[in-house]
Order: structure tokens, then C-alpha cells, then sequence
């Protein structure tokens, strides 16, 4: 009977405390964040967040968070919704500091890519959380970024439920790229307008996003985003190459085809040159398994791709 | 500008100076206004009658979070980026005042002894080599490593320029002139070298730097310029009736009593400290040397005792309202201040060159 009445005690605490919790809801208690810079943040209250990242503001549409958004930055263009609805604070590397502070938010979520230094180092040491993310080109800092961004706003759940997906899909793009017999050399060219073209090199997102695709960069010589002279280009001899679509047409492969150097190389030949949206393709957000894939089967038509659902 | 012969009768000497005092007290008006219209208006809706509150809550060292917010946009914001827009509207006046009247040249800029050049050079640098051959600099300096630079930068290249120009002991304005262009066309084309070689991303914080803001203002910032504000304040008396002899010609000047030399040098190297302070912390700005001078001018008259106050106080009240301008038009967004000033200046200084013809006299 004692055991029965205390178990019974027990029963109730738990139930009541289990009641609590539910009710609780989004009202989150304190957490303390250790930041990308290794500063610990403490986040009260995540339910209204400005986001400075192209990256960051789509992991938050993906985990759902994108109602608590309360301002974005110019780079924050998917989902289209973002720059539409939400107030602008401008550039990410031109931020002011009172137009940051006014647009409310309880909590900043910034890439590290973040400027001017100063008005950064102004809104670490105001009263509102500035949590830094960090920009890592490859799958793990992609996977890593999405539970940390989650950890921020107090979605785990949903965060680790995006993480796995991304984990598998990028899972899935190595077994693919094990099945490439020999890599294709792949030029990304960034822009081509009046006759500079600007290709992506090592280091560069182009590069990271072109390794995943299972694809070798035959710009690799050159470090970050670079422009080449015509020379340079011709000798680089790439068998396809990627540029970045833009509102109204094809102008950069258009362009691209004008410049002499490049009419001879095998890419321009076979005529494989290839526009994708450029955060889709750069961004490295939760679409960069999806992004990766579409380039591989641009590259690789021939691999043994599986009849599945076609990706955006 | 061939004026201020001995020969006018009295009555129109009295009526300039009491023209040019009217014009020193308008334009303090002015910038009171300006001043007011700096630290009350911004993105926040903060205005100064929050003042007394939040300088009270700091005394108190009070952590009520409305308070600490309103204290972080007056004080820890607004105040100063007002007081840097304050140094860097009036350095660039008065300098331009002085450029114009050494050179007697009414198209002379702050930039004709190379400063901006040398400074942009010393700033595209920083930015694209801080990772790479400028780490050492950058890890010492860190936030201030630009800033710093850019004023290293701007001050040794008008210190070249002089040593050039006054090889031979005596330092003509004509090659000075001269070599000024030449030294900015070298840092030119080495800030072009070095912005082509410089990726993506180091060419966007390039472009921003170089079309100027005063976004990054911090109280730092501002005890870094006050020994340049002071240098400016001693040096503008002692010049005036130099450069007032220097309307006549440089020989006449000469003959009038002014130590032309000393005041050549005195001219150029304050210019150069207060311009190469004033471009590393708020980037290139132009437009306030080259059109405030003749503004003033136009109102009270060729005479420096009035232009020079003048133009440093005009120069100020043009530059706070013009950040007020770039910060409160795309908000909370912020246009650089270079821009708004090139689009309020641009107009102002083509209707002066329309209506009387550059030089400005009555």
C-alpha cells in the first residue's frame, strides 16, 4: 500500500511537471549558445530574429522559424518570401549600427562574413544576442550549421530532423561520386561582363560546391574569385563550365561565347555550359545536397541515376 | 579673386566685414541646427528628449534595458558619429580653403598634395592583403588597422611630395602642383593593381570603403582625431592673413611680410594630418573641399578671416546633414556618405558654376 501511494505521489509530480512543460510552449527558458567565434551568447527570447546570411535565412525558412523572422539582409533572396515580406537592413558587409538596433529583433543571427568590423564590434557588445555562424564549404560545416542555427531558436527537433536528411543526401552524393570514373574539369566563371571573366578558384565556394559534384576544378590554380585574361582561359581547357543565372536571359553565357579565348576549349565545342541560380548553387545552405546533385547530373548524365522525383 | 586692393573707400570695408560676420554667424546657426538634427534624428525613432533620462541612467549605472538601449543610440551611436562628422566636415573645408588659396586655384581639392591617394592606397592594401602580407599589421591593430593605415598612408605621401617639391630649398607651388599629380597618379595605378588582384569580396568592402561612410564611428575614433581637430584649430588663425596675402601672389605675399616658406610647409602638412585623419575614419568624401570654400565665399567675400571659419563650419553643417540624409533614406538600411554628398554637391556646384562663374567674388 506505502509503495502504491508513493508511486502514486511520483505519478502525479511527473504528470504535473510533463504539464508544464507542454504548456510552457515556445516560452523558452534561458539558454546560454557558444557562438562560430566561441563567444557564449545568452539567448532569452528567440521569437523575433534578424537574419544577416543568405544561408541562414533559409535554414530558418527549413526549420520552420521563418514567422519569427523579423528582418533579413540584401543577400537573403530564397525563399522569395524573405525580402518581400521582411524589412531590409541593407548589404551584410555595409550593416548600420542604429538600423540593426531598430528593426527590434531579440535576436541577431549573422554570418561571420559580417561588416564593417566596427559596427559588428558595436552590436556584439549591445544588449541584444548577436550569435555568429560560420561559413564552412563542405558537408559537415553544412550539417553542423543547420543544428547550430537550430540550437539557436530552440527548434532541435527540427534541426536534427534536417540534419539527418542532409546527411543522407549528402551520404548519397558521395556514393555517386564513387561511381564517377574519371572527373570532369569544370570551369565556374562568376560573371563575364566587359570582357573580364571572373572564374571561381580554390578555396572558393565555386570550388567547394565542384568537389562535391564529384567535379575537378580547372581553375584550381587560382585562389578565390578571380578574373583571367583571355590566355589564362583558353589554356585552362575546361570540358564544361557553370555560370550563374541572372534575371533576363542567358547574357553571361552570351558573353562568355564572345570571348575568343574560350571558343576553342571543349566546353564551348560540345557546347556544355550550364546556368544555375547563383545562392542555390553557392549558398551552402540546406539546399546544397540538392544543388550538388543537379549539377552532377548535369556533368554526368551517364552514371546509373536512379528514376526518382525531380529536384527543384 | 583679384581683389582686396588697399584702394576701397572705408564704407565698403566696414559693409565686408559686418557681410562676413553675419556669414560666421549664420553659419553657426546652421550648424547648430545640423548638430540638433544629427543626434535626434536616426532609424531608431530615438530622439534627443530621451537625453537627460539615459545620461542620468548612466550616471546610475542603471541596467533597465529600455534605458540601455536608448543610452547605446545617444551616446554610444549618434554622439560620436556627430562629433566625427563634426572633425571630418570641417577638416575637409578648411583644408579645401587653404589648398584653394596656396595653389590660388579655384578647382584645388583637400587631395591635391596626394593625401586621399596615398590614404586609398594604404586602405585598398590593408583590405586586400590584411590575410596575407599585412597579417602582422592586422593582428596589432585589429579593428583599427584600416583607419591607422589609411592615415599612414595619406600623411608620408604629401611628406614625399614635399620632400620632392622642395628639393631645391624652396618650395615652388607650381611643382608642387605637378608632382602632386604625378605621386596620385602612381598611387592610382598601384590601388589599381592591387584592387585587381584582390577577389571578390575584398573588392566589395574596396568599393564600400572608397565611396565613404561614417557608419563606423566610435568613441575611440573620436579620441584618435582629437589631437587633429586641436592641430587644425591653432594652425587656422596663424594662416588667414597669409593666405590673404596669398590672393595677391605668391611674391607679392612675400613682400607683404609672409614667411612664404614656413607657411607653404605649415599649410600642407596640417592639411595633410587633418585630411589623412579625416579619410581614415570616415573613407573618401568629396565635394565639401572643393565646394564649401566657394560657397562661403560667395556670401562674405574672398576675405580668409571669414572664409576659413566659415567654410569649417559650413563644412560640418553640410556633412552632418548629408549623413543624416544617407542614414534615415533607406532605413534601416544606409547609403554610403560619399554618394549623398556627390548628389547634394553636384547640383550645388554646378548652379555656382552657372550663376557667377568659379572664383565666386561679388
Amino acid at each position: 500500500m506505502k509503495l502504491g501511494r508513493h508511486a502514486y505521489v511520483a505519478l502525479c509530480l511527473a504528470g504535473g511537471l510533463a504539464a508544464a512543460a507542454a504548456l510552457a510552449g515556445p516560452a523558452r527558458a534561458e539558454t546560454v549558445v557558444t557562438d562560430s567565434g566561441g563567444r557564449q551568447v545568452r539567448i532569452a527570447d528567440a521569437s523575433r530574429i534578424l537574419s544577416i546570411g543568405g544561408d541562414i535565412t533559409e535554414l530558418l525558412y527549413a526549420l520552420g522559424a521563418g514567422t519569427r523572422i523579423v528582418a533579413v539582409d540584401t543577400t537573403s533572396q530564397h525563399p522569395p518570401e524573405a525580402l518581400k515580406e521582411k524589412k531590409s537592413v541593407g548589404y551584410m558587409r555595409a550593416l548600420s549600427a542604429e538600423g540593426v538596433i531598430s528593426v527590434d529583433a531579440s535576436l541577431i543571427i549573422a554570418s561571420d562574413r559580417s561588416g564593417p568590423p566596427e559596427v559588428v564590434k558595436a552590436l556584439k557588445a549591445a544588449p541584444v544576442p548577436y550569435v555568429e555562424v560560420g561559413e564552412h564549404l563542405d558537408a559537415e560545416g553544412v550539417v553542423k550549421k543547420t543544428r547550430l542555427v537550430a540550437g539557436i531558436v530552440g527548434l532541435e527537433q527540427a534541426g536534427e530532423e534536417l540534419a539527418a536528411r542532409l546527411e543522407r543526401e549528402f551520404a548519397g552524393l558521395a556514393a555517386m561520386r564513387s561511381r564517377i570514373t574519371r572527373p570532369a574539369r569544370v570551369l565556374f566563371v562568376l560573371n563575364a561582363g566587359g570582357g573580364r571573366v571572373t572564374v571561381g578558384g580554390g578555396g572558393s565556394s565555386a570550388d567547394a560546391i565542384l568537389k562535391l559534384a564529384g567535379a575537378a576544378n580547372a581553375a584550381a590554380g587560382v585562389s578565390g574569385f578571380k578574373p583571367l585574361s583571355e590566355e589564362a582561359l583558353a589554356d585552362l581547357q575546361p570540358e564544361a563550365i557553370v555560370t550563374m543565372r541572372r534575371s533576363g536571359g542567358n547574357h553571361d553565357t552570351d558573353q562568355l561565347l564572345a570571348v575568343r579565348g574560350m571558343a576553342a576549349t571543349p566546353a564551348v565545342v560540345a557546347r556544355r555550359i550550364f546556368s544555375m541560380d547563383g545562392l542555390y548553387l553557392l549558398g551552402f545552405g540546406p539546399r546544397t545536397p540538392s544543388a550538388a546533385l543537379d549539377l552532377m547530373r548535369a556533368l554526368y548524365p551517364d552514371l546509373p541515376w536512379k528514376r526518382e522525383e525531380p529536384t527543384r | 579673386m583679384q581683389d582686396a586692393t588697399p584702394a576701397l573707400p572705408l564704407r565698403a570695408t566696414v559693409d565686408r566685414e559686418v557681410t562676413g560676420a553675419r556669414v560666421i554667424a549664420g553659419s553657426v546657426a546652421v550648424l547648430v541646427i545640423a548638430l540638433f538634427l544629427s543626434l535626434s534624428v536616426g532609424a531608431t525613432g530615438v530622439t534627443l528628449s530621451s537625453l537627460p533620462r539615459a545620461a542620468w541612467g548612466a550616471i546610475q549605472g542603471s541596467t533597465d534595458p529600455v534605458l540601455a538601449r536608448e543610452q547605446l543610440i545617444l551616446l554610444g551611436i549618434r554622439l560620436p558619429r556627430t562629433i566625427l562628422g563634426l572633425f571630418v566636415g570641417a577638416a575637409l573645408g578648411v583644408a579645401g580653403t587653404m589648398m584653394q588659396g596656396l595653389f590660388r586655384n579655384p578647382l584645388a581639392d583637400p587631395g591635391i598634395v596626394g593625401v586621399s591617394s596615398g590614404a586609398a592606397l594604404a586602405a585598398v592594401a590593408t583590405i586586400a592583403l590584411g590575410n596575407g602580407l599585412f597579417l602582422p599589421w592586422t593582428r596589432a591593430f585589429g579593428v583599427y588597422a584600416l583607419p591607422f593605415a589609411a592615415f599612414l598612408g595619406g600623411f608620408a605621401t604629401t611628406i614625399l611630395l614635399v620632400a620632392i617639391a622642395g628639393r631645391q630649398g624652396q618650395m615652388m607651388v607650381g611643382t608642387l602642383l605637378l608632382a602632386g599629380i604625378a605621386i596620385g597618379a602612381i598611387a592610382g595605378a598601384l590601388t589599381g593593381l592591387i584592387a585587381y588582384a584582390s577577389d571578390d569580396r575584398e573588392l566589395r568592402d574596396l568599393t564600400l570603403w572608397s565611396m565613404g561612410s561614417l557608419s563606423g564611428a566610435s568613441w575611440p575614433k573620436v579620441v584618435a582625431i582629437l589631437p587633429f581637430a586641436l592641430l587644425v584649430l591653432i594652425v587656422l588663425p596663424k594662416v588667414i592673413r597669409a593666405l590673404n596675402g596669398f590672393l595677391l601672389g605668391e611674391a607679392e605675399a612675400f613682400h607683404l611680410g609672409v614667411d612664404t616658406e614656413r607657411i607653404k610647409r605649415l599649410v600642407i602638412l596640417t592639411t595633410a594630418a587633418a585630411v589623412g585623419a579625416a579619410v581614415a575614419v570616415a573613407g573618401v568624401v568629396g565635394f565639401v573641399g572643393i565646394v564649401v570654400p566657394h560657397l562661403v565665399r560667395l556670401l562674405a567675400g574672398p576675405d580668409h578671416r571669414f572664409v576659413l571659419p566659415g567654410s569649417a563650419l559650413l563644412g560640418a553643417s553640410l556633412l552632418l546633414v548629408a549623413d543624416v540624409i544617407a542614414r534615415m533614406i533607406v532605413r534601416p538600411a544606409e547609403l554610403p556618405l560619399g554618394i549623398v554628398m556627390a548628389a547634394v554637391g553636384a547640383p550645388v556646384f554646378l548652379h555656382l558654376v552657372l550663376r557667377r562663374g568659379i572664383g565666386g567674388v561679388e
